[in-house]
């Protein structure tokens, strides 16, 4: 039997695919159509201490092989989700991590502090890089010495994992994974969309209601790859790597180039039982491989280029 | 909802542009109702990588009939499929009409395709003993379609065919100024036409239900990415894939 698993501050996953943030509702919607029992965990739609309503429409276009979307956070809140939806994840067999999106380090702390009395909530990631909401989000992720912060204050309150979810909207995501590595994460999310735009020619409009929003999928993976790749050079604590994996094939790529795991997340809007068959077929690849722990993979990518030439190029 | 992978039984162009897919679902046929949709896969790719939505246009026996007009990459993939082919569905999705009630007339209103999930809508009514009148409008009548309608009038922009104006203006000569009790209306179309629509039954007093379309990625309720404004105040919004398409008219804010 081939190893699948992998574990983060002592919280086991059962293999290493996660569904993402955003892209899997809270668990529940499409429980009929998914195992998700198979997933290696699941992460939550972003909360805050308050529901929010998110942006109008239209919050969502389809651009070449990728999408843009401006959902703007809409959530039912952090109290909603403990009483509504927390029961049912509790019930599941697969780890939950609960994404936490705030406009205030207060908030951040708030929510954190009410899940932690919780045992459902296996651990936590924090949004600091929604590139569609005014207060928090970008503000928060784009500025380096703000990520380590809000990273020293949460690890404060939790012994739990703590994932922190980055942006690839500033010019060196290395230098805000090391400040969250040194501040106490316990792994790293890496990355959240890049800020596209979209046009409508005949009313000479931008195609979304906020004019900019994230841009994810097929689209953004070598970006995402790239990113990876970068954030793996500069800390040693595990990657979640995120970006328009699609396949199995996809997800090796993200092990190969520095990740411990990956997180499916648009794809599930197409096929929600993207997640699961990327894990079985992650696994089938590895067997192909011969290894006997699909963790082999991970940053094992055969490259004769010293990462020091790459950094003048990044 | 299901996803699944029939093959397609049917696919021909009716008009121009127009076409009309059939593919055999017994469990899709068995739950559907109507108003509700299937989200499909129209490639294999990633151009289009997300599924396009169709209101469920007839159902017969376990054959479900799909009727879309060419306005993208997407539906013009879709349109090419010949019988034997695959298909990749999901459904049914949303909220159905509400069919029940002590109303005696079920009108329909569509705009161009918005008649597509009628000819089901009008068999379940006769089924509940309804009577059924259809409004149709269109630009012109080389986008009317009439097919499984019943007591239809028409109306086209440009005059070519039936009444010359809009759906609305074609209504408001057929139903009275004081509106009906024993009248329900039931309406698709753009979103400009609904919102006249919805006037039209505010001002009457009428019972009135839309069926609305919405840019989604997902018609799940995963990406929370299709919005419509509310006016009951109880919540800013309601996401069309999952608590609509059809909204009563009054509960929502058509701009």
């Amino acid at each position: 039997m081939i190893k699948e698993s992998f574990s983060l501050r002592g919280v086991e996953f059962k293999n290493r695919v996660l569904v993402a943030s955003g892209t899997f509702g809270y668990g529940d919607e499409v429980k009929d159509l998914v195992d998700v029992n198979k997933l290696g965990g699941i992460c939550t739609k972003s909360l805050s201490w308050k529901p929010r309503d998110g942006n109008p429409p239209h919050r969502i276009v389809e651009t070449t092989g990728g999408m843009l979307n401006s959902i703007g956070l809409a959530n039912i809140g952090v109290h909603a989700f403990i009483e509504q939806k927390l029961p049912y994840l509790r019930s599941l067999d697969t780890t939950i991590i609960v994404n936490i999106a705030a406009s205030s380090i207060q908030e951040y702390c708030d929510v954190l502090s009410l899940l932690e009395k919780y045992d459902a909530v296996d651990g936590y990631e924090i949004n600091v890089s929604c590139p569609n909401v005014k207060e928090g989000g970008l503000n928060f992720g784009t500025n380096c010495s703000m990520t380590r912060e809000i990273t020293s204050r949460l690890r404060a309150l939790t012994n739990k994992p703590l994932l922190m979810k980055l942006t690839p909207n500033v010019t060196h995501i290395s230098e805000f994974a090391k400040a969250v590595e040194d501040a106490g994460a316990d792994a790293i999310s890496v990355i959240n969309t890049l800020i596209g735009m979209a046009v409508d020619i005949h009313a000479r409009k931008p195609r979304l209601s906020t004019v900019t929003g994230g841009l994810s999928g097929p689209a953004i993976k070598p970006i995402a790859l790239a990113k990876v790749y970068e954030v793996a050079q500069a800390v040693k604590i595990p990657i979640i790597g995120i970006g328009g994996i699609m396949t199995a094939e996809d997800a090796v790529e993200f092990l190969l180039v520095g990740a411990s795991a990956v997180q499916v997340g648009t794809a599930n809007f197409i096929d929600p039982s993207t997640g699961v068959k990327v894990a079985e077929g992650l696994r089938s690849f590895a067997e192909n491989e011969g290894l006997s722990d699909v963790g082999q993979l991970v940053r094992a990518l055969q490259s004769d280029v010293k990462f020091s030439i790459l950094q003048s190029w990044l | 909802m299901i996803q699944i992978s029939p093959f397609v039984t049917d696919c021909r162009q009716i008009l121009e542009g127009i076409f009309v897919l059939s593919f055999r679902s017994a469990e899709i046929a068995r739950n559907a109702a109507p108003g509700q949709f299937v989200n499909i896969r129209c490639g294999d790719g990633c151009l289009p990588l997300l599924r396009r939505p169709f209101s469920i246009s007839r159902i017969e026996d376990d054959s479900i009939e799909l009727l879309f007009s060419v306005v993208g990459k997407g539906t013009s993939l879709l349109s090419q499929k010949r019988p034997g082919e695959p298909l990749d569905v999901l459904g049914p999705l949303g909220m159905p009409f509400k069919i029940h009630g002590p109303y005696e007339t079920a009108i329909l209103v569509g705009g161009g395709l918005g008649a597509a999930p009628f000819p089901f809508l009008t068999d379940v009514l006769l089924r509940e003993n309804k009577k059924v009148l259809t409004v149709v409008g269109a630009r012109s009548v080389k986008q009317l379609t009439v097919r499984h309608l019943l007591n239809v009038q028409l109306a086209t922009d440009d005059g070519s065919q039936g009444f010359r104006g809009t759906v609305i203006d074609l209504l408001k000569t057929i139903v009275p100024n004081d509106g009906s009790n024993s009248t329900k209306i039931f309406g698709c179309g753009p979103t400009k036409m609904l919102s006249a629509l919805s006037e039209f039954a505010r001002v009457r007093g009428m019972e009135c239900e839309l069926s609305l379309e919405g840019d989604m990625a997902c018609g799940m309720g995963l990406c929370q990415g299709c919005p419509v404004e509310r006016s009951d105040g109880k919540k800013k919004y309601s996401l069309v894939c999952v608590e609509g398409p059809t909204f009563n008219s009054k509960d929502i804010i058509l701009r």
